[in-house]
């Protein structure tokens, strides 16, 4: 791209309209903040949505957008992408869209690895019909449809995505702003599936839902973030690590007798470790950042091999020839 | 020998004299192949198909698979039919009631035997009618002593001792010189009906390329055959089925859903666009999708998608990016997609459905043809969700049908239900091949000026939105399922606004009425005592019954629909010209109703629901019946 891009190239006119206080604004912040340094120019851009809150995304990035139906958003981007592999496939999905309606599109483009990126808004609750549990909400959780608690084991966004060898694992949180960017732009870099789980507060129907991990007080003993080559470390004086004891992860105060050495190095290429990381809970950390990150052919960029592979060999489709192929015969 | 019953009398020669034995001409011959499903009786009887075809008959072709892959050796259920209709005449259907039933083993024939016209011949493999076989079909006492066969005419010829003798020294094992039974009866039958064996011994030749020694086999098996019709006394003469009187061009034999995969590509080729198909497979539908899965040259995108949804989702976003996309499928992937086709109607993206009905309701008879998604088609999704639907009525006509679903849908921005049957499907009948030239164009015009671009300005006269895709410097627009302003296409909730879109929508799929060619009546155009009103694959049993009943002087015609949302124009007219309308159709009357419904017509229907086509002595009586009150 010749022209410099901005981020006012990717602000669409329209009135945004998420309630007061919702995580959305701040994702959408950093998506059009970081957009631009893609180089990749907004008539080149597309997102995809399902429904539900995060699914309004489209409306307001001045790229071209289709807010589709329930769940959907994947299948929809998957056959746009196979066509027209030139263009930029962004997905915005939420917990309840992404994993629970369209649980099935999700693990499938996950494993084909269709080189598109999925934003999933991960805030824990049925915000659009006003406040039910989801499928990520907590066992006991009290919703409007769950009055003697949820009885429902949740999904763990990661570990979903990781169970089908997803290429490109992340997390992030909404209001981490340059987190976020970051993670945006490797997931831009990454060819194949990118996956980001971004933590998203739902002010109204569920307040505070990652309030450990994002409480400026709380979040740097609750966060761990992860960079690929660099020991697993956290803390507010960074003073704290991830040691195995044997099979088992566990969090240790680094002193003169445990030292860095002894924690656990992170890398994005081991799929036994982000495994593992992906299923951190309290008292341990919540890991951020990318989990996993590996190279495997894309799905479309096979498909679209096939095609050339076929033309090379039998030449370009010749209709006439393809009508009168097999057994003919003429009637005089 | 009482092949066929309308020919007899006709034999001039007396079958005492020595060789060469008489030819007895015939003007039609139904002959059904019945066997295990792996006795080969779909390749012996498209193999004889394509020997009639070469000697000039017009051919109609019907199989009849068994709803298991593979069901027990011998057992009723494992029973796989093929059945041939030949003929010096036109041929409209497969053929009601077989003059002939090739029957390999017991099950075979219990499972055949009620469909037989009296007289009828029946072969059989001799050697397959032993006590465990008789047992397994359910028979009590060997069918072929008992007697009650005997208004039949029984030839038992040994197939399996004699394809063994054929193949002696060759080496094979008793397994695959078992396999080679089906040659045996193909060669018979060929000498039979004078067919000569060449054309099959070069098919033989290239599907048997790599092994050689089954090549071998099954060409002396298929020599053994032909020599053994000719030789033996137990058969009196032969039989000839002349030429029929077809237009003159090149043919092939096509089945349904192979025609349909065509006219698909053919319509991305004349739109210059690529073809992408997102499918789930699904009988009776997947050979479409295994068809263009081997057109990738042209250039056509196959994808198998995870399910239903995601098939339609899929074609739903190749459209959006430009592509000529379709999605194929049968009733019950119809109900799973209806949400996503609701989505399509709505923002306008062109897209093609197509629905190879098959007998339901739920999983019903996934092999057997019904024509009951009618209503599903028309109003099979929430809100108002108006579709344009076209129907095939033979198998070659799917091409045609397919190359027009796509020119609608891309000309008005519209998804477009077609709908075929498993009928048609894996039905066969000679097809023209239609010069690539003259096919009609298909206009694909991507919007491209940015100044004054509105997504949902419309064509004056079409009603149709731009078609623009990303990928194009100052288009950038979003579109989607929530309600949308009139031209911008954004979000709203106006009320008003809400109504203009819907009746706009409506008024768009009414419009394209005006270019759907006048009706032909079948008969008299100026009316009646009774017009017959079908769609889709009764087109075949409905035109040769009234043909039938005209010969004997009735004044009844028939008309066929293949547009069935919006219907033309004439159609009220013209019905209203007969004194009564009847509506013969495959389910419990969903034509019927719309047809009362739009134009208050005292139409009664004629319904079929046993996953089997009618006969057309099943309409010839029942119009019989309506004429005498």
């Amino acid at each position: 791209m010749a022209t410099v891009l901005n981020r006012k190239d990717f602000v669409s006119n329209q009135e945004v309209r998420w309630c007061p206080g919702c995580g959305d604004y701040a994702i959408l912040a950093a998506v059009q903040k970081t957009m631009p340094e893609f180089g990749v120019a907004p008539e080149n851009t597309v997102f995809i949505s399902g429904i539900g809150c995060s699914s309004r995304f489209p409306y307001y990035m001045n790229t071209y957008g289709f807010h589709t139906i329930h769940g959907r958003a994947p299948a929809i981007a998957t056959g746009l992408k196979i066509s027209r592999p030139d263009l930029d496939v962004w997905v915005v999905t939420g917990d309840g869209d992404g994993l629970s309606i369209g649980g099935n599109h999700l693990i499938h483009v996950l494993r084909r690895n269709v080189d598109i990126k999925i934003l999933l808004f991960n805030n824990r609750i049925y915000g659009l019909t006003k406040g039910q549990y989801s499928p990520t909400s907590e066992v006991g959780k009290i919703t409007k449809s769950t009055p003697a608690g949820s009885i429902d084991f949740p999904f763990n966004p990661i570990t979903v995505a990781l169970g089908t060898h997803g290429t490109f694992v992340a997390r992030s949180i909404d209001i981490e702003q340059k987190h976020l960017g970051e993670m945006l732009k490797r997931a831009h870099e990454h060819r194949g599936t990118s996956f980001i789980e971004i933590l998203q507060n739902c002010s109204i129907f569920n307040e505070g839902a990652f309030n450990d991990v994002t409480d400026k007080a709380l979040k740097a003993d609750h966060q761990l973030v992860l960079e690929h080559g660099k020991p697993l470390i956290f803390g507010k004086n960074r003073d704290k690590g991830i040691r195995m004891n044997g099979m088992r992860p566990e969090a240790v105060q680094l002193s003169a007798t445990v030292t860095e050495k002894d924690l656990v190095v992170h890398d994005e290429t081991n799929l036994s470790l982000a495994f593992m990381l992906g299923h951190f809970e309290p008292p341990l950390p919540t890991p951020v950042g990318v989990f996993y990150a590996v190279s495997r052919p894309t799905y479309d960029g096979a498909v679209n091999q096939q095609l050339v592979d076929a033309k090379a060999k039998q030449g370009a489709g010749d209709l006439r020839a393809l009508l009168g192929k097999g057994d003919t015969w003429t009637v005089n | 020998m009482a092949v066929p019953p309308e020919a007899a009398g006709q034999a001039a020669e007396s079958h005492e004299s020595v060789a060469p034995k008489p030819h007895l001409k015939r003007d039609q011959v139904v002959i059904r192949f019945a066997g295990d499903s792996g006795d080969g009786m779909q390749l012996t009887g498209m193999q004889f198909t394509s020997e009639s075809a070469l000697a000039g008959n017009d051919i109609a072709t019907l199989p009849d698979y068994p709803a298991e892959i593979r069901a027990p050796q011998g057992t009723l259920a494992g029973v796989s039919g093929f059945q041939l209709n030949f003929s010096s005449n036109e041929v409209f259907t497969p053929g009601d009631e077989p003059n002939v039933l090739v029957a390999m083993n017991p099950a075979a024939l219990r499972t055949n035997l009620e469909d037989l016209q009296p007289n009828a011949v029946i072969i059989v493999d001799c050697e397959a009618f032993n006590e465990s076989n008789i047992k397994r079909a359910g028979y009590t006492s060997n069918p072929l002593t008992d007697h009650s066969l005997d208004k039949f005419q029984v030839i038992e010829v040994d197939v399996t001792k004699l394809t063994s003798l054929a193949v002696h020294g060759l080496g094979l094992n008793n397994r695959a010189a078992f396999r080679c039974r089906n040659m045996f009866v193909l060669g018979m039958l060929s000498w039979l009906f004078q067919r000569p064996i060449d054309a099959t011994i070069i098919s033989l030749k290239n599907r048997f390329k790599k092994v050689p020694e089954l090549l071998e086999a099954n060409i002396r098996v298929l020599t053994a055959g032909y020599n053994y019709g000719e030789t033996t006394e137990m058969f009196a003469s032969s039989y000839e089925v002349p030429a029929a009187h077809i237009a003159p061009g090149l043919y092939r034999n096509i089945t349904g859903n192979s025609a349909t995969a065509l006219g698909f590509v053919a319509a991305a080729v004349k739109a210059g666009r690529p073809l992408f198909l997102g499918s789930y497979p699904i009988t009776p539908a997947s050979d479409i999708l295994h068809d263009l899965a081997g057109y990738k040259n042209f250039p056509v995108y196959t994808f198998q998608a995870e399910d239903e949804i995601a098939g339609v989702c899929s074609a739903i976003g190749a459209a959006f990016g430009g592509a000529i996309a379709i999605t194929t499928t049968s009733g019950p992937g119809m109900n799973l997609k209806g949400e996503a086709i609701g989505l399509a109607m709505k923002v306008e993206l062109p897209i093609v459905i197509t629905d190879v009905q098959r007998a339901g309701p739920s999983t019903g008879m996934p092999t057997k043809p019904e024509q009951a998604d009618l209503m599903q088609a028309m109003y099979g999704r929430h809100g108002e969700s108006p579709v344009p639907i076209i129907a095939a009525s033979t198998p070659a006509d799917c091409f045609d049908c397919a190359f027009e679903a796509v020119r609608i849908a891309v000309k008005y921005m519209t998804p477009v239900i077609l709908l075929t049957d498993g009928q048609l499907a894996n039905g066969a009948e000679p097809w023209l091949l239609p010069d690539p030239d003259k096919l009609a164009p298909i206009k694909v015009e991507f919007a491209t000026n940015p100044e004054g671009f509105l997504p949902y300005a419309r064509d004056p006269e079409t009603l149709s939105r731009p078609w623009a895709v990303p990928g194009t410097k100052g288009l950038e627009h979003r579109i989607g399922g929530l309600s949308g302003e009139n031209l911008t296409g954004n979000v709203s909730h106006s009320p008003a606004n809400n109504e203009l879109m819907v009746r706009t929508r409506a008024r768009k799929v009414e419009g394209i009425k005006r270019e759907i060619p006048p009706i032909e009546v079948f008969g008299d155009a100026s009316g009646g005592d009774l017009v017959v009103l079908g769609w889709g694959s009764t087109f075949g049993p409905i035109r040769e019954a009234v043909k039938r009943v005209r010969a004997k002087g009735k004044k009844v015609s028939h008309v066929h629909l293949r547009y069935l949302n919006p219907m033309p124009g004439d159609l009220s007219e013209t019905l209203k010209r007969f004194k009564q309308v009847m509506v013969a159709e495959m389910n419990m009357g969903q034509l019927l109703k719309l047809v009362r419904a739009e134009y208050l017509i005292d139409a009664f229907g004629f319904n079929k629901i046993q996953g089997r086509p009618f006969k057309v002595s099943e309409i010839e009586n029942r119009i019989n019946r309506v004429l005498e009150g």
